[in-house]
């Protein structure tokens, strides 16, 4: 008796894009019933390959076996019906639908809906992804929604599931639960290829992993007897610098203040502020955790100016009520701020590096003259920008969206520190950057700190806070947690706070909304 | 006491016979913005629609093939829109506005030898014993086909949307076009099947006043109608059943003013012809104030041009 054949093979595989190689030769084998982590940096080709898997994109060159036999994947539904289910990062589902009517457009036959939703109920008891079928997506926490995709794939009784970043917007726990369903789907015979760039948690999940970088495998090797460190090495093909953790600086006066903030939004998808107070001080890096859509989205615009609070005296900059004014009075007060979306909000897309250094800098920076620009000082401005921050571009006069994302995040960020405020408050200040600019951008931002600012970062990854903050708080359903010092807390108990496990006054409006 | 009510029923019948033209173009814009188009152009289809039936029934003679001609005639203007941009991509807004300055135009050429020609009458139904019911036998079974197709269309309309997996479908375009793509659906076709249908309806409604509410053939006989029932769509927060009752509204408030006008109320009469604009404007904008109603209710992706591989 020969062993079974593998589930899946891919033998050579290129794919080539305008400029650069994205796949060069890519072998993988795939066994059933195994976990299989696919590992790289952003770029490496991660994406790209799996596209190729689920029919999304076609291999210039290679082969695709599917249960040993050669196979040809024209698109997604061709993937489907091989048996392949694929859970993406940013999930595809419709707002205002159902979770019936979401799962029921990703099916080819879904059958009467009263049937489907049965069965919806059925497969969530199983694997113990709690879903009530007749809710709207629209009222759904991120886990629930990853869980909507899941049961979705898992309705196709697949035989190979592909999980790109799951974890990404999960609390640790919810990320336990999902990787016990995993294991049982494993044990039920599905292979999984697992997708991250959480290497605790691919050791703690995955049997085996394949290494990219640059379009290329590495290595492969049993997650489960390397380190979280020589697995990162594998990875970016040299020894891992972290940065240092910031010594306790003495606190100085506060900075920022939040007093009873509450929000009200005609938005039914926006997540009211209820009552949240903080607030931070000179010198100090303070973290806000929480799941995306807690309220994370508010709070950033209630701080920023984008939107304006009822009460004046609830946001208070450098001591004076600052809740009426708009954006450019809180940064002549002394306030900086770097949104979460980088384009659309902290940079305009179409617009030059230097015509976007020029938009939050005239405020603080002296380039504009009676009304007029000052082209020659806004060049300049976002040259020292580009040199102090190594932004890798061709220059000022780039295209803000023609930059990778890692670099236009230090040119953003690079653009407000430049400005000396006195207060800068950060969302995601890394996501989906690469470790090395991300090593540069927490450098520059306790930098910031120790020259006497205040700072604050509102982000999902622990990792980030727990490098960065002296202390943490945690946002959930729109209520912030008290803060903890960080060297007296652990992932584990921000983790549960993450999931609402704080004393906070219970809810009226968490009940489902009808149409 | 008698008198007034005898008064009562032809104001009923002309009330839902006011409010057909407005219901037909008003639904098939509904699903042609739910499926993530906005087309601005429904005067210019109404139009086209109303001079091509109208010519087509002169012709032939039947009013039947004149209705056919009207809805084909809005869907070829429809289809004309669909190919500028769902195919070639162009601004839906624009496109739109200049659907209906096309649909002016066109409409006056074609309408030049058909001015003052009278028309055949449209049979209206006649139940014996129900239409001879007293106050209300005329309104509800007299009428002519046309106005229960229109009312007829609210409720299909709605057990489209709502009740089938095709409907189903239409709204997920609508909402989401990059996810509806992803999972596999074809967005293009299925939009320009909504335009089509749209363009089509729109046809009816303009056929429908050139040959049955009028009728005869004037330059700009929709008089703004198509405007009406796109702000109509919007108000309704994209529901049928709401449609309805703004399409009522406005009927019922043309009908009140012509018999205010009749009375001999010193009025001027263009103040008078404002009112069912203006009346349906400010109800619907009244009771669609909920912000919360019209976010979950309109389409996502409304206006938004899609390339499929963007």
């Amino acid at each position: 008796m020969s062993s079974p054949p593998h589930r899946l093979e891919l033998r050579g595989i290129t794919k080539r894009f305008p400029g650069c190689l994205a796949n060069d030769q890519v072998d993988l084998v795939l066994r059933p019933g195994e976990i299989h982590a696919l590992l790289g940096e952003n770029g490496a080709g991660k994406s790209t390959l799996v596209k190729i898997i689920y029919g999304v994109l076609h291999a210039d060159a290679g082969r695709i076996l599917w249960n040993g036999q050669d196979t040809h994947i024209p698109d997604p539904a061709g993937a489907r019906r091989l048996g392949i289910g694929m859970v993406f990062q940013h999930f595809s589902l419709f707002d205002t639908l159902t979770v019936a009517e979401n799962i029921s457009l990703g099916l080819d036959q879904p059958g009467p809906m009263d049937a489907l939703s049965a069965r919806i109920a059925e497969v969530s008891e199983r694997y113990g992804l709690s879903l009530d079928p007749r809710r709207h997506v629209h009222n759904l926490s991120v886990g629930e929604r990853q869980r909507v995709e899941i049961v979705r794939c898992l309705l196709q009784d697949p035989k190979l599931l592909i999980m790109d970043e799951p974890t990404s917007v999960l609390t640790p726990q919810e990320a336990t639960r999902l990787f016990e369903t995993l294991r049982r789907l494993a044990a039920e015979g599905c292979t999984i290829l697992y997708i991250s760039h959480k290497l605790e948690e691919i050791r703690a999940l995955c049997d085996t992993a394949t290494v990219l970088r640059g379009g290329r495998v590495v290595g492969s090797c049993d997650p489960r007897k390397e380190t979280a460190r020589s697995l990162a090495e594998m990875m970016i093909g040299t020894e891992l610098s972290t940065p240092e953790r910031l010594p306790q600086g003495e606190a100085g006066a506060p900075k920022l203040q939040v007093r009873n903030l509450s929000t009200t939004s005609d938005n039914p998808f926006a997540t009211n502020l209820k009552d949240v107070s903080f607030e931070v001080r000179a010198g100090e890096i303070m973290g806000i955790a929480g799941v995306a859509g807690n309220g994370q989205a508010e709070l950033m615009a209630a701080l920023s100016g984008e939107a304006l609070v009822p009460d004046p005296a609830s946001v208070a900059i450098e001591g004076r009520p600052a809740g009426h004014l708009g954006p450019r009075e809180r940064r002549l007060l002394g306030l900086a701020f770097v949104p979460e979306e980088r384009l659309g909000r902290g940079a305009v897309p179409e617009l030059s590096l230097s015509e976007n250094a020029l938009l939050s800098g005239y405020a603080r920076e002296p380039l504009v003259r009676s009304g007029l620009v000052h082209f020659g000082r806004a060049r300049s401005y976002a040259e020292r920008i580009i040199g102090a921050f190594n932004v890798v571009t061709h220059g000022h006069r780039a295209e803000a969206r023609s930059l990778s994302g890692g670099n236009l995040q230090k040119f953003i960020i690079g653009r407000e520190i430049l400005q000396k405020p006195r207060l800068l408050v950060v969302g995601q200040p890394t996501w989906g950057v690469d470790a090395g600019a991300a090593a540069a951008i927490h450098r520059a931002l306790i930098d910031l700190a120790r020259s006497g600012a205040a700072v604050l970062v509102i982000s999902q990854d622990l990792d980030e806070l727990f490098v960065l903050s002296d202390r943490i708080a945690v946002l959930f359903h729109g209520h912030l947690s008290e803060s903890r010092p960080t060297h007296h807390t652990s992932v584990e108990e921000i983790g549960l706070l993450m999931g609402g496990l704080f004393n906070h006054p219970p809810d009226e409006d968490e009940v489902d909304r009808a149409v | 006491m008698s008198a007034e009510l005898a008064l009562l029923g032809p104001i009923l019948a002309a009330m839902l016979a006011a409010a057909t033209p407005l219901l037909f173009a008003a639904l098939g814009e509904l699903v042609v913005e739910k499926s993530g188009v906005l087309n601005l152009g429904v005067e210019g289809m109404m139009l086209v629609g109303a001079v091509c039936g109208f010519a087509v029934a002169v012709q032939t003679g039947s009013s039947t093939l004149g209705f056919v001609a009207g809805a084909a005639a809005g869907a070829g203007m429809a289809a004309l829109f669909g190919v500028l941009t769902l195919l070639l991509l162009a601004n839906q807004v624009a496109t739109g506005l200049a659907l209906t300055l096309f649909g002016v135009g066109l409409s006056a050429l074609i309408g030049q030898g058909f001015v003052g020609i009278p028309i055949a009458d449209v049979p209206e139904l006649y139940i014996p014993g129900l239409t001879d019911l007293p106050v209300i036998g005329k309104a509800l079974f007299g009428q002519d086909a046309l106005v229960y197709l229109a009312l007829a269309a609210v409720p299909a309309v709605h057990w489209f949307l709502y009740a089938t997996r095709k409907g189903l479908i239409l709204r997920a375009v609508g909402e989401n076009h990059a996810a509806a793509h992803a999972l596999g659906y074809k967005v293009i076709r299925i939009r320009f099947l909504a335009v089509l249908f749209g363009g089509a309806m729109s046809g009816m409604g303009g056929a429908f006043l050139s040959l049955d509410y009028t009728p005869m053939w004037a330059e700009g006989i929709s008089s703004g109608r198509g405007w009406i029932a796109l702000a109509l769509v919007v108000f309704a927060t994209w529901k049928p059943g709401r449609v309805l009752l703004g399409a009522w509204l406005f009927g019922g408030v043309t009908i009140a003013q012509l018999h205010v006008q009749g009375l001999g109320i010193d009025i001027p009469s263009q103040l008078l012809s404002m009112l069912p604009y203006l009346a349906t404007v400010i109800v619907l904008v009244v009771i669609s104030r909920d912000v919360a109603r019209i976010r979950l209710n309109a389409p996502a992706s409304l206006g938004k041009v899609f390339h499929p591989d963007a």
